[in-house]
């Protein structure tokens, strides 16, 4: 099966990894990621005020690049896929907006059409967490995994809908899909400390230790995570835990990760 | 200073509507930037439907909101705070030579490890 | 020719803030067979209704037209007017120009005009109205009661009391609901067992009621008065006449690790089971989803044991059918899932409670003996916050929780606080509250000695997180008095979460075609005038089936409902409605889509003969109404292919009247 495929800014560059292993998983999947020509930015942040657009405009580009293939898009950055969904999602209620928006698209007119998977959907609705199952070739048996849900993946939660904002169990499933242990720890869906982190690298830091220490005090020996942010914030912290994409782990599971090392 | 700002402009760029609040504190009891705030959510929340919000323009605090929406999320009437504080914010940074964050500050806030998600987020979130 | 007086009500500024109610009087004089109109404050007052009595007489008057609020609202009132003057009551048509009217038009002009012409049209339908007398049906002197919680067992023993026949249909094994599980009782604080387990056994011992425990209402047929119900009584595998409640097999039973439903999962009971010791009947009940006989053919020890030899694997549901003239709903109410809410960590940690498991966690007869004690690892907590409006008040717009206030929170949530406090002096209490409500006889002084006697803290404001960590529940609120954001690390967290209507609310409500609101509670015929009724005739509402309610408060309405059931079972005969469909035999053509599409099955088809303009005699298949059934709905006349069926008081020819008189 064929999907187009945003990467984002980060993962051609710091966060390589997440991008890495998500293209080669996805492979043995049976999952062609077509990444999208050309493009932009998501914008980083999605702005929730409706007489923005020009900040939005990317991320439209994007939609309708996916959409004029006729493919579903994937995207696997937490912030990427959380402003995709959002300026897709005011494309559809807002007409106002959209029709500002689409001002600016020349003859490409596009009303929201797109759908839009976090690359953990991917896995959940597309290929199955049961498929993975059978796909592992080197289960993390007994390795005891936080799942780090921040806050981009699961809020807004009339918009993303990915999973019940405040118990969400998508990533725990991931992880036992990859014979692994997950520990349920309640600051999994508190925010890490973002962008403060540049301005005031100690309220960030803060932030995630409280985070990680939780997982701890639960026994979580390792953190996974869909966000190159909440990844860097976690690591700063100064908490004894080792903090991985979720990518790395599927890849490590399927048996695809000696093959990048070679 | 009468009218700098428009109340009205706020409310309806926001999408939320402070009327809704039942003044029960959940925003600011689930907020992590909390302590970092000199005016918390329900106060956000409070005066800007007092349309009382000089204060508001002049404290830091609105650059406190990680924008984590939790919030929103747990608002139990569907107010909406973090959408309201945006709207402020963006009330303030919209104004020529408001940026809270000019790229001359970037060179000193680098470090290896830091993604580049985090300096356009920052940006998004400070600067027109 | 109707001779026809109009009478058109100001009522005080209702209508007459936006209706010229002269104008709309002097206009409506020049109406076909209009003799009389006048205008008046308050025509429903004694002095209006007279006036109209007065004009009857002194102008002759055939048929009136009142031009006031909703028939809902005074037509049986107009028309008990008329009939005393002597004109028959379905003479009289009300104007609906209240409601419908000046209460939707802020512009007089439009309002006015308006009113003149839903004046019109009453007009020219009372020109064709023809007297109307209604039938008399029996009532069968028996009231069902839905629900043996509380509500149903106080209205059951009233009715009963009163000398009429009550069967209580109770889903579960025993009846006593929610009450039976409660600790102690606010404001008094006596306990809940000591003042209801003595109702349960009246009502056991009381010779006019009857228990259907483990049953379920079926079906719903018939009408007020003649109710045709059928009862499902599910197999219990234990004789109820024979077991003698002695309890050696539950003893006995092997299979003992079922989540027992009546301490709220939090231990087990036996496959084989009585609720609670003072369960009303004391009978056994085996759960047929954990026996290991009924499961695997394998064991029997219950039977063996059993000297009474009650037990019987082979028992199947039963269906009875039973007659009655009332029908009371007391189906209750349950704390919702909190599902949605696990920023609170209800699914992450065994310490955060609902405020009714923390009912069980207190009760003597509870799992822990009445200790209060942490269900993690059975430590005494010296820390307890409690957090109020867990769900309550929230906007639809949060797409989580209820919109309405659940009302016993508050109550409940200060009497937990002061009875930790009085039992456990070293531990403190800490409740996160938006607004303390606290209207009710001794209510507020109750919730002001939890503060100023027991010392526990009320904190304004709301908790926004509960993160377990090792051992503590890591709680982070807000205090709004001091502008602060607080964290204490507690030992146990309860949660007043909201409640709903019980589920099988819904579609009991269809069965019995009693309206409910969109929360699943169910309507009331008025909300302030009619509050223990149901619209639906003979159908009776009793407890938190129609809102949320404390205990004095489901008593008092219990009291009410039992009262109106009373009345209807104290009448021999029913007058019907006389609105009610007739077919025109000699239109007829036989079809059966009127039979097809009746709800009620009021219609059936009869062969008669027909003498034909030629002399001979021919056998036709025609359509009759049986009135005492119809419940003028009118399905019938809009089927009729042939224009044969028409509704008496709403015939097509009235109706076409109304909606020419409109046109105009």
């Amino acid at each position: 099966m064929k999907m187009s495929y945003f990467p984002g800014c980060t993962l051609k560059n710091k966060a390589t990894d997440l991008d890495v292993y998500a293209r080669l998983s996805a492979e043995a999947l049976d999952i062609m990621l077509e990444e999208i020509e050309n493009w932009q930015c998501c914008g980083g942040m999605f702005t929730s005020s409706n007489d923005e657009v020009a900040t939005k405009l990317s991320s439209v580009r994007v939609l309708n690049s996916a959409f004029k293939k006729g493919q579903d898009l994937v995207t696997v950055c937490s912030a990427c896929h959380n402003v995709v969904k959002q300026t897709n999602n005011a494309m559809q209620t807002d007409s106002e907006f959209a029709s500002k928006v689409n001002n600016y698209m020349g003859e490409d007119k596009y009303e929201g059409q797109t759908k839009i998977y976090h690359y953990l959907e991917m896995l959940r609705d597309v290929v199955g967490f049961e498929k993975i199952k059978e796909k592992v070739v080197n289960p993390l048996k007994g390795k005891k995994i936080g799942a780090y849900y921040g806050c981009l993946l699961l809020r807004p939660s009339k918009v993303m809908a990915m999973d019940n904002p405040e118990n969400p169990t998508i990533l725990e499933d991931f992880i036992r899909a990859i014979g692994a242990e997950p520990v349920i720890y309640a600051q999994r869906n508190e925010c890490c400390g973002g962008y403060v982190t540049l301005e005031s690298p100690n309220s960030a830091k803060k932030q995630s230790n409280r985070v990680l220490e939780n997982a701890k005090a639960n026994g979580a020996e390792l953190i996974i995570t869909a966000c190159p942010l909440c990844l860097y914030n976690l690591k700063k912290s100064g908490a004894n835990i080792p903090v991985v994409y979720f990518t790395e782990l599927l890849a490590e599971a399927l048996g695809l990760k000696e093959q990048t090392n070679d | 200073m009468t009218n700098k700002y428009s109340v009205e402009e706020i409310i309806k760029r926001s999408g939320a509507n402070p009327l809704k609040c039942m003044k029960c504190g959940k925003c600011s009891a689930t907020c992590p930037a909390y302590d970092e705030m000199e005016y918390h959510p329900h106060q956000f929340v409070s005066m800007i439907a007092d349309g009382d919000i000089e204060a508001l323009v002049k404290s830091d605090s609105i650059y406190r909101c990680l924008s984590c929406f939790a919030c929103v999320e747990r608002c139990p009437r569907g107010v909406e705070p973090a959408k309201l504080i945006e709207a402020l914010k963006l009330e303030v940074i919209r104004k020529k030579g408001q940026n809270y964050l000019t790229p001359n500050d970037i060179p000193n806030m680098l470090n290896e490890d830091l993604p580049q998600q985090a300096i356009v987020s920052a940006f998004r979130k400070y600067t027109k | 020719m109707q001779r026809i007086g109009v009478f058109v009500c100001w009522c005080g500024s209702n209508i007459a803030g936006t209706v010229d109610v002269k104008a709309v009087a002097e206009a409506l004089k020049f109406e076909p067979g209009v003799v009389h109109s006048t205008d008046y404050q308050y025509m429903c007052s004694q002095a209006g209704q007279n006036l109209i009595k007065d004009a009857i007489k002194e102008h002759n008057l055939t048929g009136i037209v009142v031009c006031s609020c909703s028939p809902r609202m005074h037509e049986a009132t107009f028309r008990k007017t008329a009939q005393s003057a002597g004109i028959n009551p379905y003479m009289v048509e009300i104007a609906n120009i209240r409601e419908q009217c000046s209460w939707v038009h802020k512009d007089m002009a439009i309002g006015t005009e308006k009113a003149i012409i839903l004046g019109k049209a009453a007009v020219a339908k009372v020109n064709l109205n023809a007297p109307l007398t209604p039938g008399e049906s029996p009532v069968t002197k028996r009231a069902l009661v839905i629900g043996g919680g509380i509500a149903g067992i106080q209205t059951a023993l009233d009715i009963a009391d009163a000398g009429f026949e009550v069967d209580i249909v109770e889903k579960k094994p025993t009846i006593g609901g929610k009450m039976a599980q409660l600790d102690k009782t606010f404001p008094t604080l006596d306990c809940a067992a000591c003042i209801l387990t003595p109702k349960m056994v009246d009502v056991a011992q009381h010779e006019k009621i009857r228990i259907f425990s483990y049953s379920e209402v079926e079906s719903v047929k018939g009408f007020v008065g003649n109710f045709n119900v059928t009862i499902k009584k599910h197999a219990r595998y234990v004789k109820e006449d024979l077991c003698t409640g002695c309890g050696a097999c539950v003893e006995k039973c092997p299979q003992k690790k079922v989540a027992n439903e009546f301490n709220l999962n939090m231990d087990n009971r036996h496959a084989i089971y009585i609720p609670f010791a003072q369960a009303v009947p004391k009978v056994a009940t085996i759960d047929p989803s954990a026996c290991t006989m009924l499961k695997t053919g394998k064991c029997g020890v219950c039977s063996k044991i059993c000297a009474a030899g009650a037990i019987d694997y082979t028992q199947k549901d039963e269906y009875i059918e039973e007659k009655y003239g009332a029908i009371v709903v007391a189906t209750g109410f349950n704390p919702i899932s909190l599902e949605k809410f696990d920023e609170y960590a209800y699914s992450q940690s065994k310490d955060v409670i609902t405020s009714l498991e923390f009912e069980r966690l207190t009760n003597a007869a509870g799992p822990t003996a009445g200790k209060l004690l942490r269900p993690s690892d059975g430590k005494h907590p010296h820390k307890i916050v409690f957090v109020q409006c867990v769900g309550s008040r929230c906007s639809a717009g949060a797409e989580k929780g209820k919109e309405y206030c659940s009302k016993i929170c508050c109550m409940y949530t200060a009497k937990h606080a002061m009875l930790v406090r009085d039992k456990y002096p070293d531990t403190e209490v800490y409740v996160f509250y938006i607004d303390v409500r606290t209207p009710g006889k001794n209510f507020d002084e109750f919730y002001r000695r939890a503060v100023e006697e027991y010392g526990v803290h009320y904190i304004k404001g709301m908790v926004g997180k509960v993160t377990p960590e090792g051992e503590v529940l890591k709680v982070q609120g807000s205090d709004l008095i001091n502008n602060k954001q607080i964290n204490i690390d507690a030992d146990l967290v309860v949660l007043a979460a909201a409640i709903e209507p019980d589920k099988s609310a819904r579609p009991l409500a269809t069965k019995l075609t009693a309206s409910m609101d969109t929360n699943d509670f169910f309507t009331e015929a008025h909300p302030k005038l009619r509050p223990v009724e149901s619209p639906t005739a003979g159908v009776f509402l009793s407890g938190a089936c129609q809102g949320p309610k404390d205990i004095p408060e489901t008593v008092s309405q219990a009291g009410a409902a039992a009262a109106k059931v009373i009345g209807l079972l104290a009448k021999d005969k029913l007058l019907g409605n006389p609105c009610v469909a007739r077919s025109n035999e000699l239109l007829c053509n036989g079809c059966s889509n009127c039979e097809k599409v009746c709800p009620y099955g009021a219609i059936t088809y009869i062969d008669k003969d027909f003498r034909m303009p030629d002399r001979t005699t021919r056998t036709r298949r025609i359509a009759q109404v049986n009135p005492a059934v119809c419940q003028g709905c009118g399905a019938c006349t809009v089927t009729c292919p042939s224009g044969a069926m028409d509704l008496n008081g709403f015939t097509n020819g009235q109706i076409m009247a109304e909606v020419d008189a409109i046109c105009k």
